[in-house]
């Protein structure tokens, strides 16, 4: 960890103002670099940008969208989870195997997992763990319960579940409303409410909150629960597009989901995240990663790193503005 | 009574699917969610050469390649979406998942685009799937080696990449072939990823702990890597089935050159992509009668046959096949019953 510049005495106007610059630009950017890539598939795809185009490929950012939250909330507890992607895959295969079968078994399982992940942010809490560790351990064991309960991949999602994910609204595509409501509603509650500025504030600054009184192992439970929460919204959102499961399904959003929160403004450390930022960096990457590329005609042996090459951009702008503002 | 004749001779020409329409127009893409293996390679090269001809024949106006970053369900699922948009005519398609996928090859569907699965394929009844049969491929391993060990004895098995349909079936033909054969008893299993170096690892990591093995059945692409662990723990080199990789059939002829070993190989043809090209291209061309399930062979090598197929496979790479459109039309008549 490099040394966090400890902010001592007041500030000249000039160098306040140059702050407030580089803050407005660091919460336009993920903004910005969504713009850009919309602006690249609208030029080399103009067909893509309509009501179907949009409702194809954005409908699968929703579920890393809403995994991305999750993360965010570790995040802002200053914790990392290296779990998140195969828990979407066990929730998944929960999604379409008890929640369809037995809707009353499969919430309890759903709510039951939930509560497994407000455990471990206490177990983390307590005995002093690294998260990384922890949630890179969980990581096998959903992994695992995931094969177990769907060996071979199958199930199918409830009828509900998919009439919900398939909803047509007219004028505005239903990925686009999902995603305002996701962050609309986190935003409101993280930034907006009192108790969301103690959930930030156990990032910053541990200390002074307990000092305060307020209890950390609350807001560690708190987060951690909040990551479990959305990361069974998630891989339920994600089975209502894909209509079945498959017990590696969820497997690459662990880094897709770290690197949406990076990419949306927040920091690993310092409880420093922002909830429409995470959305946006989400639904970016998703249009980098996929619609951008195959629109490109790239040869098949330079797909891969060219995907990869696009994520470094992206993330590499992030980091050179962040630079400007220390 | 004559116009009846001529015309139900006419229809009956027209059913038997000669080349109706143009496909000189028509744009086909294929969908590969990996390409990080020697099979996956091959499978990549095969598909190449024949769709370049094809293009350049004129037969279609395009076979583009797309290969997705990660192994992952959803970003193949996003590509498909991609390629809907696109507006391709056709989408082969080898699958991250046979039925997660199934939302986006609906979509394809509705949107008119004709989509055939090979390798790993999807279950949405509106796509084709080009189906090699490894379950007969998994029980055939057993049969062959009761032919080399009438006596029976203990068996390792090495399995593919979990939770995947292909896994699955090769299993449960060896479980079958176990079944009818019952002197045969599998006493140890390990997962090998279809990768020698893992293989080898995690047949070492179970050695210790085993009988004596007489012999060892798998998937493809793990048989070297067992020779390996065999020899560097010093035990007793069983009769491994090999998956016609270019390391596997090589050893094997290193083994007979020295005490005349010997074994069975089989595997899936890479060049089944070319096949479900074609397959693509005549179901586009206007035919209407091809069934959605065609079973293909799987491409097998013995003790007299290996040696003339090891030459013309590329070091480090797998045997393959390239079908040809007289090939996908054979196998789509001998698929109709």
């Amino acid at each position: 960890m490099t040394a966090v510049p400890v902010e001592t005495g007041p500030k000249s106007s000039s160098e306040r103002g140059a702050l407030a610059r580089a803050r407005l630009l660091r919460g336009l950017l993920p903004a910005m670099s969504l713009v850009l890539v919309l602006l690249a598939i609208a030029w080399l795809n103009p067909r893509a940008i309509s009501y179907f185009g949009f409702s194809l490929m954005l409908n699968l950012a929703i579920p890393i969208a809403l995994a991305t939250i999750a993360q965010m909330f570790v995040i802002a507890g200053n914790e990392l989870d290296l779990s998140i992607g195969t828990f979407v895959g066990f929730v998944g295969c929960v999604t379409a195997t008890w929640l369809k079968d037995a809707p009353l078994v499969g919430v309890l399982i759903l709510l039951g997992s939930i509560g497994v992940y407000a455990l471990l942010g206490a177990l983390i809490h307590l005995r002093n763990l690294p998260s990384i560790v922890v949630t890179l351990g969980m990581s096998f064991v959903w992994q695992g319960l995931a094969i177990l309960i769907l060996p071979k991949p199958g199930g199918k999602a409830p009828d509900w579940l998919l009439s919900l994910m398939a909803f047509k609204p007219p004028f505005v595509p239903f990925p686009i409303i999902a995603a305002l409501l996701i962050a609309a509603v986190v935003h409101f509650g993280l930034m907006r409410t009192s108790y969301g500025v103690i959930l930030r504030g156990s990032g910053g600054n541990e200390a002074a909150l307990s000092r305060a009184g307020w209890s950390l192992l609350k807001t560690k439970v708190v987060l951690f629960a909040l990551t479990g929460l959305f990361g069974v919204l998630s891989g339920m959102a994600l089975i209502g597009i894909t209509t079945s499961a498959d017990a590696n399904i969820g497997n690459g959003y662990t880094l897709l989901a770290i690197a949406g929160v990076i990419l949306g403004g927040g920091e690993f450390v310092g409880g420093r995240v922002s909830p429409i930022g995470a959305v946006i960096g989400a639904l970016t990457l998703a249009l980098a990663a996929s619609p951008l590329l195959t629109f490109m005609h790239i040869p098949p042996d330079w797909q891969v790193a060219a995907n990869g090459a696009i994520l470094i951009i992206v993330l590499a702008a992030r980091v050179l503005i962040s630079r400007k503002e220390r | 009574m004559k116009k009846i004749l001529v015309l139900s001779a006419l229809a009956a020409m027209l059913a038997s699917g000669a080349a109706l329409a143009d496909t000189s127009d028509k744009k086909i893409a294929f969908s590969n969610n990996y390409a990080g293996n020697s099979w996956r390679q091959a499978m990549l090269d095969s598909y190449a050469i024949v769709t370049k001809k094809a293009v350049a024949d004129g037969v279609v106006a395009a076979a583009d390649i797309f290969t997705t970053a990660d192994k992952e369900v959803p970003t193949q699922a996003a590509q498909v979406q991609n390629l809907i948009l696109q507006g391709y005519d056709a989408i082969v398609i080898n699958a991250a998942s046979p039925d997660a996928l199934n939302g986006a090859i609906k979509q394809a569907c509705d949107a008119g685009i004709v989509v055939v699965s090979f390798d790993g394929i999807v279950t949405e009844p509106c796509a084709y799937r080009v189906v090699v049969d490894f379950k007969d491929m998994g029980r055939q391993q057993v049969e062959q080696m009761a032919k080399f060990h009438p006596e029976g004895g203990n068996l390792l098995e090495i399995r593919g990449l979990a939770g995947t349909s292909i896994d699955d079936a090769i299993h449960a033909g060896i479980l079958e072939g176990v079944a009818a054969h019952p002197e045969f008893k599998i006493v140890g299993s390990v997962t090998g990823d279809w990768d020698q170096t893992t293989a080898q690892k995690a047949v070492a990591t179970i050695l210790p702990s085993l009988p004596e093995i007489v012999g060892v059945v798998d998937q493809g692409g793990d048989g070297y890597g067992a020779a390996q662990a065999f020899a560097a723990a010093g035990k007793p080199r069983p009769t491994i089935i090999m998956g016609n990789r270019q390391d596997e059939l090589q050893w094997w002829k290193e083994q007979k050159d020295k005490d005349g070993y010997q074994t069975w190989s089989a595997s899936i043809a890479p060049g089944v992509s070319s096949l479900a090209f074609w397959v693509a291209q005549q179901v586009l061309d206007g035919r209407t009668d091809v069934p959605h399930d065609l079973l293909v062979p799987y491409l097998a090598f013995t003790q007299d046959t290996f040696e003339a197929a090891l030459p013309k496979i590329p070091k480090g790479g797998v045997a393959s096949h390239e079908y040809t459109q007289e090939d996908a039309v054979a196998a789509i008549k001998a698929n109709i019953k």
